[in-house]
């Protein structure tokens, strides 16, 4: 197999073939292994779409509606996939709306190639139509960046976007491409890049460092672990399940590391933050040791850092050095892949139960479901909840769905009781908080893998910033379930100005278009249901659906989300009401 | 010095030679609000690879967190920090001053021989002085020559070489393998 592959290399590199800038951007990614690209057309990027159009059996280029939907589209499909996703652009506008997409990736280590056109290079800096410095614009939100002006740059070029985006800690890479670099002629010859010499991605597991965890895990009385996205993006879910069942230790998850360990799993103790679960919040300031995995204790996750797990020892299982002792000062660091430090951890850890502390997550979280849960789930009063929404989701998937969400408080309330089966099903916009993300990532995921359910759920917000992307997904053929949670408000913040700014519901209240005749005119199915009879007849036509379905479910609008960490506050002083 | 008082750094940071890496590593520290007090860029004792010193006026515990940042930066190498007590280092400083002064403030030759000052150049409307060394050396001339006019002043950023070894080549081997 091996002698193989040296062989096939060789006889690659031997043989070059004289062809076009734009022809080599095309091979380049069917090289890569790109089966799908979001993007958009303009004048300096035309030349590669002339060559799309002569590979479209072999690459299949999807139009978005906007350069903002391409990324997110992108990013849909790395989530679901682990695969790089590729957005292209023009030069100008078309370059400047895919920053918010970049620095979404950026901050949620999503890996995505970008490639912008871009004006001649004898135009470079002079103002030129549709000219942008996007390589200075995109500097600071992507992991690496860079401006091609000859043909015979771009094989290295975009082997070394590839191999950067997707190792170590994966991330957003832009490259920029002038119209004569896509132009001019040269011998092509494509080598992917496997490494670049001032790159460390993975740093070697120490283990040293494993076995000071081990001996600090294996006298933990009460130990707590929190897993991030780190765990899904090394494919170490197996490992975290063999480790947390051995260890007996309640395991609770960031919002991007949803999904790795299944809902229903008895150590599985839910989602910590500002409106995660009860009991992990609480308990993070009761532990003695906290073990941290893929995660970069976000401000969202620790609130105040002076009263945040000052009792326990930390350990920090992390790929990126950076992130050590960056917010919480850790006592011991293991750097390097997840999934490695946890195969060395396993087979030094102790058998054990911790019955009595994992009862203590027992008893707050019935707390929680007596005055939160409950009352979410299986309301009372007239009015439909979001979370009543996702059990019927839950009940009609199966808990095999993807839930896919935008930003706000259906966000909240679908990572909190969406059930979680199966891996990679959680795809949201932690980090960044990008309204809009929702709907053209589910169209990314979906098309990534058309065998699984894939459902969009947005707010009312959050929808119309990209809902133009129906179009994308009429076009498409994509069937993605499309549900909208209706308040009228923009919810998340209106419930701020609710407890903190003494109900001033400034610019929060949306008077919403019918959003069933919007959807109908993409020729998708679509259905409105006001009444919780309706309800889960709606859900279940919609799950069976072979195509396209939009719901809309008019939910009660001045609802909040609970549990609450306010701003600045303690996790310890998190709030059910 | 505790870890949390403020104190000036000079920054070393390795990296390979490509445009666009100056805005990358000063996005970092604009970022955080942090003000350079002197940078200066130059090749490196290795071929191909460049060196950035940056002269920041930080705490210990976030000049760590800096220098975790700019290591993260796929082009960057290497990044070190030192304390000046830690390194060798020179600043230069230019004073342009009216070529009529040397002859009529008699006391002029006096300063500049007493500084170690070099004359650069002389001619009929001007002179150029050089004087290189440490911040404050280069601040008393300065407040020496004043009272009697400078036409133009500028000094260089900070350059340094540290007391203890860099192990860029060993590194980049290491990377390499």
């Amino acid at each position: 197999m091996e002698t193989q592959t040296i062989n096939q290399k060789e006889t690659k590199a031997k043989k070059t073939e004289r062809i076009s800038g734009s022809e080599a951007i095309v091979r380049c990614l069917i090289e890569e292994g790109v089966d799908i690209l979001y993007g958009y057309p303009g004048g300096a990027i035309m030349p590669v779409y002339d060559e799309l159009y002569k590979y479209q059996d072999k690459i299949h280029h999807v139009l978005t509606r906007h350069e903002q939907g391409a990324t997110h589209s992108a990013q849909g499909y790395a989530r679901i996939s682990g695969k790089v996703g590729v957005a292209m652009a023009t030069s100008g506008p078309g370059a400047t709306n895919l920053i918010t997409g970049i620095a979404d990736a950026q901050i949620d280590s999503t890996p995505m190639v970008c490639i912008t056109g871009q004006v001649p290079s004898h135009l470079l800096g002079s103002d030129a139509f549709q000219e942008t410095d996007i390589v200075g614009i995109s500097t600071p939100v992507t992991k690496w960046n860079c401006q091609v002006t000859k043909a015979s740059q771009i094989p290295e070029a975009i082997a070394k976007a590839f191999y950067i985006a997707k190792s170590g800690r994966p991330g957003p890479v832009l490259v920029d491409i002038t119209k004569d670099a896509q132009f001019d002629e040269f011998d092509f010859s494509y080598e992917k890049c496997t490494q670049v010499r001032s790159y460390n991605p993975v740093p070697a597991t120490d283990i040293a460092k494993v076995e000071e965890a081990a001996k600090l895990i294996n006298a933990a009385k009460k130990p707590l672990i929190v897993w991030g996205q780190g765990v899904i993006l090394s494919e170490a879910e197996e490992q975290l399940k063999a480790v947390i069942e051995k260890a007996g230790i309640p395991a609770a998850w960031t919002i991007l590391g949803a999904s790795a360990i299944p809902t229903s799993h008895p150590l599985n103790v839910g989602m910590v933050g500002m409106h995660g679960n009860y009991a992990p919040n609480i308990l993070t300031n009761d532990c003695d040791v906290l073990i941290a995995i893929g995660m970069r204790f976000d401000d969202r996750v620790t609130g105040s850092l002076n009263t945040y797990a000052k009792q326990a020892k930390v350990i920090h299982f992390e790929i990126d050095p950076a992130e050590v002792d960056k917010n919480v000062k850790t006592d011991v660091a293991v750097l390097g892949d997840a999934k490695t430090s946890l195969d060395l951890l396993l087979p030094l850890l102790n058998d054990n139960s911790h019955a009595d502390w994992h009862q203590k997550f027992k008893d707050l979280y019935q707390i929680e479901y007596d005055k939160v849960i409950k009352n979410d789930i299986h309301p009372t009063k007239e009015g439909l909840t979001m979370g009543e929404v996702l059990k019927e989701i839950n009940i009609q998937s199966k808990g095999e769905a993807a839930i896919v969400t935008d930003v706000g408080q259906h966000q909240m309330v679908a990572c909190r009781y969406a059930d979680f089966n199966v891996s990679k099903s959680n795809i949201t916009s932690g980090g960044l908080g990008t309204m809009g993300f929702g709907l053209p990532a589910a169209i990314g995921a979906k098309m990534a893998a058309p065998e699984r359910e894939v459902v969009s759920i947005s707010g009312d917000g959050g929808y119309q910033m990209t809902i133009q992307e129906l179009g994308t997904i009429f076009q498409q053929k994509a069937a993605v379930k499309v549900v909208v949670l209706n308040n009228d408000f923009l919810g998340m913040v209106r419930q701020w100005q609710q407890l903190f700014f003494d109900k001033r519901y400034a610019s929060t209240e949306m008077v919403n278009p019918n959003f069933v005749a919007i959807a109908e005119g993409y020729y998708i199915k679509a259905k409105k249901v006001t009444k919780r009879e309706e309800l889960a007849p709606a859900v279940k036509e919609m799950m069976e659906s072979k195509e396209a379905y939009f719901l809309e479910v008019c939910v009660e609008k001045e609802d909040n989300v609970f549990p609450m960490i306010p701003s600045g506050a303690s996790v310890s002083d998190i709030r059910l009401e | 010095m505790s870890a949390e008082e403020k104190q000036l750094y000079s920054v070393s940071i390795y990296t390979e030679n490509n445009i666009g890496l100056l805005n990358r590593i000063s996005a970092i520290f604009q970022r955080r609000h942090i003000n350079i007090e002197s940078l200066n860029t130059s090749p490196s004792e290795i071929e191909g690879v460049s060196k950035f010193t940056i002269v920041v006026n930080m705490n210990e515990v976030n000049i760590k967190k800096i220098i975790g940042q700019i290591e993260k930066q796929v082009e960057v190498i290497k990044a070190y920090y030192h304390s000046l007590d830690d390194i060798i280092y020179q600043i230069a400083g230019l004073f342009k001053i009216k070529s009529e002064l040397l002859f009529e403030e008699r006391q002029i030759q006096n300063i500049i021989k007493e500084s170690n000052a070099r004359i650069v150049t002389v001619n009929k409307e001007f002179f150029v002085l050089e004087k290189s060394g440490k911040k404050e050396e280069i601040v008393a001339l300065y407040n020496k020559l004043s009272p009697f006019g400078i036409m133009q002043y500028t000094r260089s950023g900070l350059i340094a070489v540290t007391k203890e070894e860099m192990k860029i080549s060993s590194l980049l081997q290491t990377y390499n393998n």
